[in-house]
């Protein structure tokens, strides 16, 4: 069966979506990600939606769901690369992707979740 | 009505030259005077009709000029019309050189029917109803082109008026000018995400000094383009706030408490270069000597 | 208005869905829509298949060239068998800010298409239609 593979990237785990995914294999994904970030103890997710060329309200919620699971898991997570007709579409649609780090591109998302990460750090070192 | 139909092909293929020469005379005569280029072209364009006649009369009923062995004509006359509207020649110009054609053929048809002149009635009763369609649909094509440029004119414009520029490595500014509805929040958000995505900018300004009126509408598609910039990974900031507009925005509820806003562009920079962990500096010796 | 071709596909299964959003996109591109309003339909699309699928047990969709006077757009017609929407006023003002609830989809499939036309009968079924003019 056809999944959608996962790369460890440093201390990061990247996801690139490359095909017109059916929900099943969205779905999928959702599950693989979890164990991953399990396993790996990964602290931040990168998905990679540059090869996407829609969104609808079932991926925008996949992804809303995935980055709430990993925020769980204590892992932060960012949506790289979208598509300019994409983000208009979403936008048109009212679908702001709340609570979702955004990012232009693979690099720049690193930077995002780096950032991320140490902010929620010092958060904890204030709260001790 | 068939030997009809046959016959007007046949006066035409009988009397050509004559038909076309004489019809040619009176395109020069009419309209505006043309260079020996433009009659080379009439030459040509009015030959071609005329072959483009003979076929099609030869085939088809002269009553329907919609029915399928007219397309070649129909073809021919849109695009007849479509160079002579961007040519700037006017629809009267342009549809005259089918009408001008009547003369010569009733002419024709004269001589060729002489004493039977019931048949020459009716053979010039049908080419006169067939001219007046051929010359009405030529004038609709004219339209229609006119039509197109205007719109592409239209959509050139709104392009233009919306320019994005480069103020830092990566932050832009978007100064808009009149008003905002939702036709040009599309190129504006089209522009701005494109162009972040090509100089991979972090920051991005809208300037709103130039937007007269800020309404409900007009605040929907600010938020708009700032939640587009947003997913694309870049921060937005909204410059330009008049006191006026300052207190509209309050007055009718919009939340602008995400989005950073300034009175001015130069403070907005500002702000976009801090984050970026840019800091300007004063060198002394420079700005003491007044060096250009 | 005239309809100058056709197209049926089924909708059965998650896969049928990528076919239609892939035949959507074709027919856009055929037509000579810009990019971000080929995006907009094909979400669209994708959103009405989905409901017929989920919510209707399955069904078909016809994919439909159309003109009328000087334009030429694309019309998708849905059709299911299924139990139909009870309240239609609600499904349209609902959809994906619902949560998940019905998550029907259809406000937002009509907020990006140009025309929008929906029946449904608890009970015997429901047909969705959108356009989107060039």
């Amino acid at each position: 069966m056809e999944r959608i593979p996962i790369l460890k990237m440093g201390e990061f785990l990247l996801v690139t979506i490359q095909i017109d995914m059916h929900d099943r294999l969205a779905l999928t994904l959702q599950d693989d990600l979890t164990a991953q970030i399990v396993r790996h103890r990964t602290s931040g997710v990168l998905i990679d939606i540059s090869a996407l060329e829609m969104v609808d309200s079932f991926i925008g919620r996949m992804l809303g769901t995935i980055a709430a699971m990993a925020h769980l898991l204590d892992a932060e997570t960012v949506v790289v690369g979208m598509q300019p007709s994409v983000a208009i579409t979403l936008v048109e649609l009212g679908l702001s992707l709340k609570g979702i780090r955004t990012a232009l591109d693979v690099e720049k998302g690193m930077i995002t979740l780096q950032a991320a990460l140490s902010e929620r750090e010092e958060h904890a070192d204030a709260g001790s | 009505m068939d030997s009809l139909t046959n016959a007007v092909a046949d006066v035409i293929s009988k009397r050509e030259k004559e038909i076309t020469t004489r019809w040619l005379e009176l395109q020069s005569k009419s309209g505006r005077r043309s260079s020996a280029a433009e009659k080379q072209e009439a030459t040509r364009e009015s030959n071609e009709f005329i072959d483009a006649l003979k076929a099609a009369s030869q085939k088809e009923k002269l009553e329907d000029i919609g029915a399928p062995g007219w397309a070649p004509m129909r073809d021919l006359l849109s695009g007849f019309s479509a160079r002579r509207a961007k040519s700037g020649y006017t629809p009267t110009e342009t549809a005259s050189f089918v009408f001008s054609l009547k003369e010569p053929l009733f002419a024709a048809i004269q001589e060729e029917y002489g004493k039977d002149r019931e048949a020459a009635l009716a053979a010039t009763w049908q080419t006169t109803t067939l001219l007046d369609k051929l010359g009405l649909f030529t004038m609709e094509s004219f339209q229609k082109t006119r039509e197109e440029v205007i719109s592409r004119q239209q959509q050139e414009l709104m392009e233009l008026s919306t320019p994005v520029v480069r103020l830092w490595e990566n932050i832009l500014a978007l100064p808009l000018i009149g008003t905002l509805d939702s036709a040009r929040t599309q190129i504006v958000m089209q522009n701005l995400l494109d162009a972040i995505v090509q100089t991979r900018s972090d920051f991005a300004i809208i300037d709103i000094t130039g937007v007269p009126i800020v309404d409900t509408l007009v605040a929907q598609h600010l938020l708009k383009t700032v939640a587009a910039a947003r997913l694309m990974g870049a921060d937005c900031l909204i410059s330009g706030i008049r006191p006026q507009i300052a207190q509209t925005i309050i007055h009718l509820g919009v939340d602008l408490s995400e989005v950073t806003t300034k009175a001015t562009l130069a403070d907005a920079f500002a702000v976009a270069l801090r984050r970026s962990g840019h800091a300007v500096v004063k060198n002394e010796k420079i700005a003491a000597t007044g060096a250009r | 208005m005239q309809v100058l071709s056709s197209e049926s596909l089924p909708i059965r299964s998650s896969e049928d869905i990528v076919i239609v959003r892939q035949a959507v996109r074709k027919r856009a591109v055929s037509l000579g829509f810009g990019l971000v309003d080929q995006t907009k339909f094909v979400t669209a699309a994708s959103e009405l298949a989905r409901n017929t699928l989920d919510y209707g047990g399955g069904g078909v969709v016809q994919i439909e060239l159309v003109e009328n006077v000087r334009k030429s757009g694309v019309r998708l017609v849905f059709e299911d068998q299924g139990p139909g929407i009870p309240d239609i006023e609600l499904a349209l003002t609902e959809g994906y800010t619902s949560g998940n609830g019905m998550g029907l989809g259809l406000g937002e499939a009509k907020r990006l298409s140009h025309e929008f036309e929906i029946w449904s009968k608890p009970g015997e079924g429901t047909r969705v239609s959108i356009l989107r003019w060039k």
